[in-house]
């Protein structure tokens, strides 16, 4: 692995078992962000720009904004609790089965790896024919697959309502704030 | 998390981001028009241009946003992407492709301006959705007051004018 990723998954690494560790949820939802703007940074190396764009704004940006919102409502300190086996146990046994299963991708760049010769190098060559529009990325989201991000938006939208139907918000409405009917 | 007030109080960070907030909507922007030829597209642009908003809202108090951008203005606009980016679908039906086949849009060329003139409508439709759910939720979290403690904690996140003490 060339030094800078191994610098920046070291450094991840770090953080998550701080994160993991920590009892101040201030400091705690701070380091997420952090976290989220390293795995923008491996993403940038791995040319995935898109990707990275979005771990940076929505991770490290709003994500950051919504954990301190939520932090406000509650207490800043975790509350003890005493250590239990069994969930470690499941979470160790998770992560030695991911990383088995990392064994049989093929080495990170390989130009040989099934994903480069299936759809990438047709997708590749026509798109610039059929889309006109350089970034690929965005005539395959947009275009290609232009039902696909439909639903996504989809999603979002119906995932804002969700937010405000439970948790309501501003305690009314419109502006008159006058009065609050929430004890 | 310091009280608003405080915050408001400091010359630092209101300057800071009353520079930075004008820079992050443009940048927001830009990520969006420009999508077609870099990085980014709609879901970022949104993204970006909300936490802009929000930079704003977190030094100046959500009710000073709340003037420009209303709870019910937000909801409008998740609603409005969601319709703009399904209009383009059917528009094209109209036009005689198939659902969200843009290059029916112009009928005129062989479709390299239906694929354009679509792409960059239904990506400002999800740009919209994104940045009004976006801040539609911050909202939400604002809003929002500790149930259980006895004394009524001011929510921290500027949500509240400064005059305001309880």
């Amino acid at each position: 692995m060339p030094p800078v990723e191994l610098l920046l998954m070291l450094l991840l690494l770090a953080t998550a078992i701080v994160v993991a560790r920590l009892k101040d949820l201030f400091a705690a939802a701070m380091l997420t962000g952090i976290a989220s703007l390293l795995a923008a940074g491996l993403f940038v190396l791995m040319d995935a720009v898109d990707v990275a764009f979005t771990e940076a704004a929505v991770g490290a940006g709003v994500g950051t904004v919504l954990f301190l919102g939520a932090l406000s409502l509650t207490s800043r300190r975790e509350k003890q609790e005493r250590t239990r086996i069994l969930p470690i146990l499941i979470v160790v046994a998770t992560g030695a089965a991911l990383i088995y299963g990392t064994w049989d991708m093929p080495a990170y760049g390989d130009p040989d790896a099934v994903i480069h010769h299936h759809l990438a190098p047709d997708l590749i060559a026509e798109t610039e024919n059929k889309i006109h529009i350089p970034n690929i990325v965005t005539a395959i989201l947009a275009s290609f697959r232009g039902y696909d991000t439909l639903g996504e938006v989809v999603v979002i939208f119906t995932a804002g309502v969700g937010v405000a139907l439970l948790l309501g918000g501003l305690g009314l409405r419109r502006s008159d704030a006058g009065t609050e009917e929430e004890s | 998390m310091r009280p608003p007030s405080r915050v408001r109080e400091m010359p630092i960070l209101r300057v800071v981001a009353r520079a930075l907030a004008p820079v992050i909507l443009l940048f927001g922007l830009y990520v969006q028009f420009h999508g077609d030829f870099g990085p980014g597209g709609g879901f970022q642009a949104g993204v970006i241009f909300a936490a802009g908003l929000i930079i704003f809202a977190l030094t100046f108090g959500a009710e000073a946003l709340r003037q420009v951008v209303s709870v019910v203005l937000t909801e409008r606009l998740m609603a409005a992407g969601v319709l703009l980016y399904g209009a383009v679908g059917v528009l094209a039906m109209f036009l005689g492709g198939e659902f969200l086949n843009y290059s029916a849009l112009d009928p005129l060329t062989t479709g390299h301006h239906g694929q354009h003139l679509g792409i960059i409508a239904i990506e400002l439709g999800v740009g919209i959705a994104v940045a009004a759910t976006i801040m539609r939720v911050y909202y939400a979290f604002v809003g929002r007051r500790p149930e259980s403690d006895g004394e009524t904690r001011e929510p921290s996140l500027g949500a509240e004018p400064g005059g305001r003490t309880s």
